[in-house]
């Protein structure tokens, strides 16, 4: 199964559409937090952007995290999130070694699904969905280093 | 957020409590530039002086920011350090969906502070803190200590204002995310006159989308359209920029104070020199996927053996204008560096090229000596001017205090009216002829994007007078809806009033959908009778001699025509304030 990656970031611009994007079409809310793929500044404008959306660990920390089996880990590498299953305990969002997954005022986790959703509204194509056929987050960072 | 009323949080300053108001008037002005309006005349004395605590320093965003691509503006509107009258300066950055995500359609600054202090806002947020230790610090180093100070990287947005605001300075800008700037007619003076060093809007609310597929839907088309368009190229690419060379060739590149329109060492400053040799990246407002904001370097080398520091310092048309051709500078790494001193000290780039334009022909002339200038002011010598600018930012004696206050102000004491470059404020970079001058004269920013007087001048070689003004009449109050949504104005071409109609239709706003025309024509008569209110007076605008000197492609200005031009336009703008009080709620 393909991961949303994000081979070419030094071209980000900033506009969040990428954010933006899987708020309105997943998670039908106009917001730039309650989505899976979040832009921050690195120190300021001057010093470019970074992208927190998930790196589809396998296994996954916040699925060996999550005390009511909410997340259960993705083929393919990322979770799969029942959200009827949670209980807002936060463990997950602890457990995420890179800040991907956003809590809101409820407690209610926002994680990056890999369905490719914000790719197309990106306009200078820093994200790419990519089967890089399992393995762990290193190899995989490198299998995406090495494809882009 | 959809609403038929405005959120509006009024903080007083002088106590740090804030206010949660309720608002009605969506149908009648919508937001931005007729929610500024509509604020200003509910908060301010009309007639009290720009620096009295009290009056209201207004940020207000519309009713489709955030909600659709390029809806990434906020309008400040507050009385002008520059000319003591109501004022409307339009910014991006962040600042918009910032002020969306803190569940804001405006925010009102009352006061004075007591001590230095920044705001904070967010949707659970309201702070006002000391920060007497940023005071006289510059753009650049109060910035990484506020964004250090305060959460939210990314998704917040810091406006600040440089020692040029702390002094209260005419010509200063507020800085808003490094990039952008609430420019114009002084708004950091505004500012500085609250004790203010700066605010942080932290955008930190969600909100549920309508039901349906509809609104995804547009948002798709409109989003195809903006990035399919020949936009992302013009203002992408190189940029703003390139109207350089593009005006240089028609003669409407404004050289060495205008006197002289076109000149061949333009090569050194053009839009393709910048991108080719000084271009390091672009960026973007936050909800904008074009990304015409521009970033280029200035290395300085400070010690032997090749060490450097650089900065990474925004270009576009009108600094290079300001500090370029107008200062007679052809080299774009010395603009760059012209443009970074500017930044730093919390000034409108425009305003001080045009300033320290005149007051090199002053001194050349000897209206002035070198015991006001201090410096030896001399067109194309950069680094001399980058001193003059700092003179200027913190007023150093008289004569750049007058200065700051403005060009014909300075004028008014030495001499030199004639050559003052100032259309109601300082020159925007385009001399393209008399509906140019005249809509900038009288517009009610100053701004070039008043109307679109220049490109009027470049379509109509005939000199109907009545022809011109109706048309920077009608272009106006379509200007004024948009920067009601708060459109960027680079997406006029594609935001027509059928879309705009359809996106206001599909988030919830149909009554707003429905009367666009009267509703924009209300805003422009409540954006005017505001003005008017505070002293403004167009029949007695004079327009500097200068103007009429000018050749340009079409030949040599028409004095006569662009007097008439100036008198009819004046006329329109003061029967349009004579008439019925424009529409706003409870009468």
């Amino acid at each position: 199964m393909k991961i949303l990656t994000t081979p070419r970031l030094e071209r980000c611009i900033g506009c969040h559409s990428c954010s933006l994007a899987c708020a309105r079409l997943v998670h039908h809310s106009l917001s730039w937090d309650m989505a899976g793929i979040r832009i921050a500044s690195t120190g300021g404008l001057s010093t470019g952007f970074e992208a927190r959306t998930c790196l589809a660990c396998d296994p996954a920390p916040c699925a060996a995290a999550c005390p009511t089996g909410a997340y259960s880990q993705r083929r393919g590498g990322g979770v799969i999130v029942g959200r009827k299953l949670c209980i807002r305990c936060g463990e997950d969002a602890k457990a995420c070694p890179v800040d991907a997954i956003f809590l809101d005022i409820t407690g209610e986790p926002f994680v990056c699904l890999h369905c490719g959703e914000c790719v197309p509204y990106c306009p200078h194509d820093c994200l790419e969905m990519k089967d890089l056929g399992g393995g762990t987050p290193a190899e995989k960072a490198e299998a995406a280093e090495v494809a882009a | 957020m959809i609403r038929d009323y405005f959120r509006v949080l009024i903080v007083d300053l002088a106590t740090g409590k804030g206010k949660v108001s309720t608002v009605p008037g969506r149908d009648e002005v919508a937001g931005g530039s007729g929610l500024g309006a509509l604020l200003f005349t509910k908060f301010a004395k009309a007639d009290g002086p720009w620096d009295d605590p009290e009056q209201p320093l207004i940020f207000a965003i519309g009713p489709l920011t955030g909600y659709f691509p390029l809806m990434s503006k906020t309008v400040a509107a507050f009385k002008s350090p520059y000319h003591d009258q109501y004022a409307e300066s339009h910014a991006g950055g962040r600042s918009a969906l910032a002020l969306r995500f803190a569940d804001l359609d405006a925010l009102v600054l009352t006061g004075q502070a007591p001590r230095p202090s920044a705001l904070v806002v967010g949707s659970r947020h309201l702070e006002l803190k000391d920060v007497h230790y940023l005071r006289g610090l510059d753009v650049q180093e109060s910035g990484k200590l506020l964004r250090r100070m305060f959460k939210g990287s990314g998704h917040r947005s810091i406006l600040r204002i440089g020692p040029a605001g702390e002094q209260k300075c005419a010509m200063a800008g507020i800085n808003v995310d490094t990039y952008r700037h609430f420019g114009r007619l002084g708004g950091g003076g505004a500012l500085g006159a609250k004790n203010l060093k700066a605010i942080a809007i932290i955008g930190d609310g969600s909100f549920p989308l309508m039901e349906g597929k509809d609104y995804p839907k547009l948002f798709e088309a409109v989003y195809k359209k903006l990035t399919a368009t020949d936009m992302m190229q013009k203002y992408h690419n190189l940029g703003t920029p390139v109207n350089v060379a593009v005006l240089n060739e028609l003669k409407a590149m404004p050289w060495r104070n205008l006197q002289a329109t076109t000149d061949p060492n333009v090569s050194g400053i053009t839009g393709e020199r910048f991108a080719e040799t000084a271009l390091l990246r672009n960026a973007a407002c936050a909800g904008c996927p074009v990304g015409c904001i521009h970033i280029g370097f200035s290395r300085e080398k400070f010690q032997a053996d090749y060490r450097y520091f650089y900065r990474q310092v925004s270009y576009d048309h009108e600094p290079i204008f300001a500090t370029g051709s107008m200062l007679g500078v052809t080299d774009c790494f010395a603009v760059l560096d012209i443009i970074d001193v500017v930044e730093q000290l919390g000034l409108d780039v425009m305003s001080t090229g045009v300033a320290l334009a005149w007051a090199t022909e002053a001194l050349e002339k000897g209206v002035v000596t070198e015991k006001e200038t201090l410096l030896p002011l001399k067109f194309g010598q950069n680094r001399v001017y980058e001193e003059a600018v700092r003179h200027l930012a913190f007023g150093v004696n008289d004569f750049y205090r007058l200065l700051g206050q403005g060009t014909l102000k300075a004028a008014a004491h030495y001499g030199g009216a004639d050559f003052a470059c100032v259309l109601g404020q300082e020159m925007a970079g385009y001399a393209t002829g008399e509906v140019y001058f005249a809509s900038q004269a009288l517009g009610l920013r100053h701004s070039h994007l008043d109307s679109a007087g220049y490109s009027y001048d470049q379509k109509h070689k005939d000199k109907e007078v009545g022809k011109a003004v109706d048309f920077l009449m009608a272009d106006e109050a379509s200007r004024a809806f948009l920067t009601s949504m708060v459109a960027c104005l680079f997406a006029r071409g594609v935001y027509n009033e059928e879309l705009l109609a359809e996106c206001l239709k599909v988030v919830g706003y149909g009554a707003l959908a429905d009367t666009i025309d009267a509703v924009s024509r209300n805003i422009q008569k409540l954006r005017w009778q505001t003005r008017l209110a505070t002293g403004f007076n167009p029949a007695s605008v004079s327009i500097p001699k200068r103007f009429t000197e000018v050749t340009t492609w079409k030949g040599k200005v028409d004095g006569e025509f662009l007097a008439e031009l100036k008198n009819a336009y004046a006329r329109r703008l003061l029967e349009l304030g004579a008439e019925a009080p424009a529409k706003v709620p409870n009468g």
